[in-house]
């Protein structure tokens, strides 16, 4: 997998993975594009398609746009389920997941892509092994609790 | 998990996210952006030390900034500080930090590194991971220099946990991919591959992607894995959906693993040992088997899984190319896909049988589809499926189904998005003329392309159709009538005007005894669309009605009136107004004869082959001249020592116009052709008669350095070179003629080479260089394998490279004396070789001598007693040796014969040399 892009469908990025060196400028030029090929699709079209020499697998939870760019000989319908997975990661981790968790935990969205994917490759694919590596970062931390007041808590997985 | 102590509480971070999202503009959004940073800059410079948290939280909200798409530049040493803390949390916020906002600060890499250095060596596991994440999610060269002779350990130590030794491989793989030089597997090999027998399910996952990527580059050191994956797959393969326990994902045992297990092998032949092989088969069928059982889950997550590891077995089954069963069972899969309510099916079932459709065991499988597929280019409503149909048909088209693909594939241009319309009308031009029994449905077809689509219908498919047209008398007729009725219509486009104009100039006359196209009607016809065509256009018509005027007498009133308006004598156009002048003198001061003979009709083309049955032919073996090389000469191969490097620039300039041509052999000559003698010839003049027209593309570079060395519709192929001694240098110009992107573009030489950039842009160039070392004297020339995707489909090409051992010569002066002297030394009968032949082309002494310069000698003057003939001599510079060479050609014109004598000090060059010229004269 070349890069990973989280979006929302008014076009706001939530989360960008890279995985291939490239220039901040070039990253803001490939979101872009991408934003706007994805968010122009209707809902029944196929999930792949060809851009610029790369395939982009994408799916939609939700508000939340999930777009990984991958090359010509990986496999479409597996990258499909790798979106499905860290969704559901992110769905256990905060307990039925919605944006408003991925923007104001952003860095867990970021250590949890980690555990799971690394170098654009699938590093460990059992959710409970995931979760237990964040767990235990988690107990490691001086635990203060924030009362932070969620008020529309959507779940990402309820379409 | 309970959802309660999200986040660490960094409550001022949380509050700032609010007030950005509270924002009601950007400019608002922006005031508050620098309202922070100003604070944040100013705690970081403040006399009191901060503690570790507040650090934290400060570097964490420059990185929320960052993301938001605003520049940071400052706050990277409190992250560096970071990674020093002993809180985990503290050191994984500086690590992310690191890990987005790389920066090449050197000062700042040394203390990263350090840092890095001492997690690595911590013991810890969980901030050796940490550590080990931030290598893979920089992967830079100065981490790669640090630490690729560390991870290596690290991966395969004994001690190490099975979570940072997933961290590892995948660390690795990114340090491998960015710096291949720097990580060296060695003595670690055969660990690494045993890793694929790991307990963890985890391990294995992680470590077959490093595997994979080695495999790739280096197959032999690796090959033991593919048994080892073999077995691995069998196990999951033939697993209960619960075995797996959490590596079970919707009842699909291990997905991911079983994807990477058969993309691993898809690095590999088929496995030789029968037993591994007999169970890989059986893998496959019991994938394929599973496919036809009935759901576990009727969760599209379980299908999807399921199906990706179908479609990679699939892949592997094309891959091997050699179980005509599997093969077949495949396509029969993939059919029943085609009709999927899953989009996504439907998309990827086209895609794969398209790669099916090449192999000649499931062409025929994959024809029986072909109403499907067509009813897909016709109904599907998402364009990228539609496009994957397209490429499909295209595929599967052969002569027995030519006619029904390219006729749908014609309606669906009536449709078709705007995007793909040129690639189809390409296509199309290409089946129509690959398959074409008939040659009057070939130029209805293009008249149809023309009439559907002009506005894609690039120049090479009309010249191409008029090349055709010329050389063909039986279409003739036929072309002329289709093309008098095309341009009935009222509005036609501009293209259509250009091969009626050409075709009607040309063979106006074989219509016009009937009187609905009697000479007349089809000037007025054409006139009528002289005023909507662009310059060129009207050039081009200009030229039609000189030759109407010597076809046809009785139109020469009309037509000189025409001519003489001042809205053609005057053009402010120069090309226009010159035309009319010229073709008005022409016919008014011209007797019939001379008429008759500067307007005569064109002669045939030079006639070649298709460029795409050019380049299967070439597929199958070296150029057509070489055939006989290949028997006479030995293989020694090596002899040629090739190091190719990439451009460095690879600057997109368009090709030149010169060369819009595609359909020729060669470079254009850039007198008229005395033959054609005719004054349209300006108008054609790319594609007039070359002068070295029969020489194939290899041997027209044995006497010159730079040309066009391979052309078709898609791609050309440009050659500068220049030797000195026994070097050389080669440039390779690969210019993209469409206005698609040619992606995944690679080339490899069977002697080696660095790759070129992978990617094309339509109309751009890239250049390759290759530098070149004759290590000894040799006969056959390197193979340049191009292969890329242009649209979906698949090219490959093999040429020659013209390097030819005459490029070596340093020329040696030397008077009459000498020359015969050494002569006589070379006197052993294998020292000489000698050939007479019959003369290809005029016996111009000018050219001759042209060429004897072009191939590298010093041609000797006043050496020979008989002037008429010509003498060289020269030097072959080889890294071994040198091999002295003197050549004597003897011209006969009166039997318009040569003969060629060359002796040197080595057999085999003299041999080379004089094959290799007698193909010049």
């Amino acid at each position: 997998m070349q890069f990973m892009l989280l979006f929302s469908r008014q076009g706001k990025l939530r989360l960008q993975k890279w995985y291939v060196p490239l220039s901040d400028k070039e990253k803001k030029k490939i979101t872009r594009e991408l934003v706007q090929t994805v968010l122009a699709r209707k809902p029944k079209m196929c999930s792949f398609l060809e851009w610029r020499d790369l395939k982009i697998v994408y799916k939609r939870y939700a508000s939340l746009y999930f777009c990984c760019a991958i090359e010509d000989q990986d496999n479409e319908l597996i990258t499909l389920e790798i979106i499905h997975r860290y969704v559901e990661l992110l769905d256990k981790y905060f307990g039925s997941v919605c944006e408003l968790d991925i923007i104001f935990n952003f860095e867990k969205a970021y250590f949890i892509l980690d555990e799971f994917l690394l170098g654009g490759e699938a590093q460990e694919t059992s959710k409970k092994n995931v979760l237990k590596a964040i767990e235990q970062a988690d107990l490691l931390q001086e635990v203060r609790h924030m009362c932070f007041l969620k008020i529309c808590r959507i779940s990402v997985l309820t379409q | 998990m309970p959802a309660v102590s999200k986040g660490d509480g960094m409550r001022g971070l949380a509050v700032f996210i609010s007030d950005i999202r509270n924002c009601k503009s950007k400019e608002a959004e922006i005031k508050r952006i620098n309202k922070e940073l100003a604070n944040i800059r100013s705690k970081f410079k403040g006399d009191k030390a901060l503690d570790g948290y507040s650090k934290k939280k400060y570097v964490c909200k420059l990185l929320f900034i960052f993301l938001l798409g605003h520049d940071i530049d400052f706050g990277h040493m409190e992250a560096v500080n970071l990674l020093s803390s002993n809180k985990y949390t503290e050191k994984q916020i500086g690590y992310l930090f690191i890990s987005v906002l790389v920066n090449s600060n050197s000062e700042l890499i040394r203390l990263i590194n350090n840092a890095i250095k001492n997690d690595l060596s911590s013991r810890n596991p969980t901030f050796m991971c940490l550590a080990l994440h931030c290598i893979a999610n920089v992967g830079s060269r100065e981490m790669a220099e640090a630490f690729a002779g560390e991870i290596p350990r690290i991966l395969v130590a004994g001690d190490t946990m099975d979570s940072v030794k997933q961290s590892a491989a995948l660390c690795l793989l990114r340090l491998y991919k960015t710096s291949p030089d720097l990580v060296l597997m060695g003595e670690w090999t055969s660990r690494v591959v045993h890793l694929l027998n790991d307990q963890h399910m985890g391990v294995v996952t992680a470590a077959i992607s490093l595997i994979t990527c080695l495999s790739q580059k280096n197959p032999d050191e690796f090959k033991t894995c593919v048994s080892l994956a073999v077995s691995r797959l069998s196990r999951i393969v033939s697993s209960a959906s619960t075995d797996l326990q959490d590596y079970t994902y919707y009842f699909v045992p291990a997905p991911w693993l079983s994807c990477k297990l058969l993309r691993l092998l898809q690095c590999y032949p088929p496995p030789e040992d029968g037993a591994v092989k007999g169970r890989l088969v059986e893998c496959l069928e019991t994938i394929l088997n599973k496919a036809q059982e009935p759901p576990k889950s009727k969760k599209v997550q379980h299908s999807n899984a399921k199906n990706a590891i179908l479609f990679e077995a699939i892949s592997l089954i094309i891959h091997y190319d050699s179980e005509p069963n599997l093969l077949v069972r495949a396509c029969n899969q993939l059919g029943q896909f085609l009709q999927h309510r899953e989009t996504n099916l439907r998309y990827l079932a086209l895609e794969s049988m398209c790669t099916l459709a090449s192999s000649e065991f499931s062409h025929e499988a994959v024809k029986t589809h072909i109403e499907t597929v067509i009813n897909a280019l016709k109904t599907e409503r998402d364009v990228s499926v539609r496009q994957r149909a397209a490429d499909l048909l295209y595929a599967m088209c052969d002569r027995s189904n030519a006619k029904q693909i390219v006729a749908e594939m014609l309606s669906y241009l009536e449709t078709a998005d705007y995007s793909i319309r040129e690639e189809m009308v390409l296509k199309v031009a290409i089946l129509a003329e690959k398959y074409a029994v008939d040659y009057s449905w070939y130029v209805d077809t293009i008249l149809n392309l023309i009439r559907i689509a002009g506005d894609y219908v690039s120049e090479e498919v009309w010249y191409r159709v008029i090349q055709i047209v010329i050389n063909r008398d039986d279409v003739q007729g036929y072309a002329a009538k289709t093309v008098f009725e095309a341009l009935q219509a009222p509005a036609c486009h501009e293209n259509m005007v250009k091969v009626g104009g050409y075709i009607l100039g040309e063979f106006g006359n074989l219509i016009a005894g009937d009187p609905r196209s009697s000479p007349l009607v089809q000037f007025n016809l054409l006139h009528s669309k002289f005023h909507l065509c662009s310059v060129p256009t009207r050039a081009l018509l200009l030229s039609a009605y000189i030759k109407f005027i010597n076809l046809f007498p009785e139109t020469k009133s009309t037509i000189q009136e025409v001519l003489r308006s001042d809205s053609q004598i005057r053009n402010s156009d120069v090309e226009l107004q010159q035309r009319a002048v010229e073709y008005l003198k022409l016919s008014s001061i011209a007797s019939t004869d001379v008429l008759a003979t500067v307007l005569e009709e064109m002669p045939p083309f030079p006639e070649r082959e298709s460029s795409i049955l050019a380049k299967l032919k070439k597929k199958k073996g070296p150029g057509a001249v070489s055939v006989n090389e290949l028997e006479e000469g030995k293989r020694e191969g090596g002899e040629l020592n090739g190091g190719g490097e990439r451009g460095g620039d690879s600057s997109s300039t368009p090709s030149p116009s010169a060369d819009l041509l595609g359909l020729r052999a060669g470079p254009p000559v850039t007198a008229a052709a005395p033959s054609a003698g005719s004054l349209l010839v300006d108008v054609f003049s790319e594609a007039g008669v070359n002068d070295d027209g029969f020489l194939s593309e290899f041997s027209r570079f044995v006497c010159k350095n730079n040309g066009v060395l391979f052309e078709n519709q898609l791609l050309q192929i440009g050659i500068k070179s220049e030797y000195r001694q026994n070097l050389g240098r080669m440039y390779l110009f690969y210019g993209n003629k469409t206005s698609v992107q040619f992606v995944t573009f690679t080339t490899t030489l069977n002697v080696q080479a660095k790759p070129v950039e992978p990617l094309i842009e339509g109309g751009a160039q890239v250049q390759q260089v290759i530098n070149i070392e004759c290590l000894t004297d040799f006969s056959d020339a390197p193979l340049l394998n191009i292969k890329f995707r242009y649209g979906g489909a698949l090219q490959n090409l093999t040429l020659k490279l013209p390097v030819t051992i005459n490029k070596f010569f340093q020329p040696t002066e030397m008077a009459s004396h000498d020359f015969f002297q050494r002569w006589k030394q070379l006197s052993l009968p294998q020292q000489e070789a000698q050939k007479i032949f019959k003369a290809n082309h005029a016996m111009d002494t000018e050219v001759l001598k042209a060429k004897l310069l072009g191939l590298g000698m010093a041609l000797l003057e006043n050496v020979d007693p008989n002037p008429e003939n010509f003498v060289c001599a020269g030097v072959i510079q080889t890294k071994a040796q040198q091999v002295g060479s003197l050549l004597r050609l003897e011209p006969n014109a009166q039997a318009q014969m040569y003969r060629l004598t060359v002796r040197s000090s080595k057999d085999t060059v003299s041999k080379r040399l004089c094959e290799l010229l007698a193909e010049q004269f």
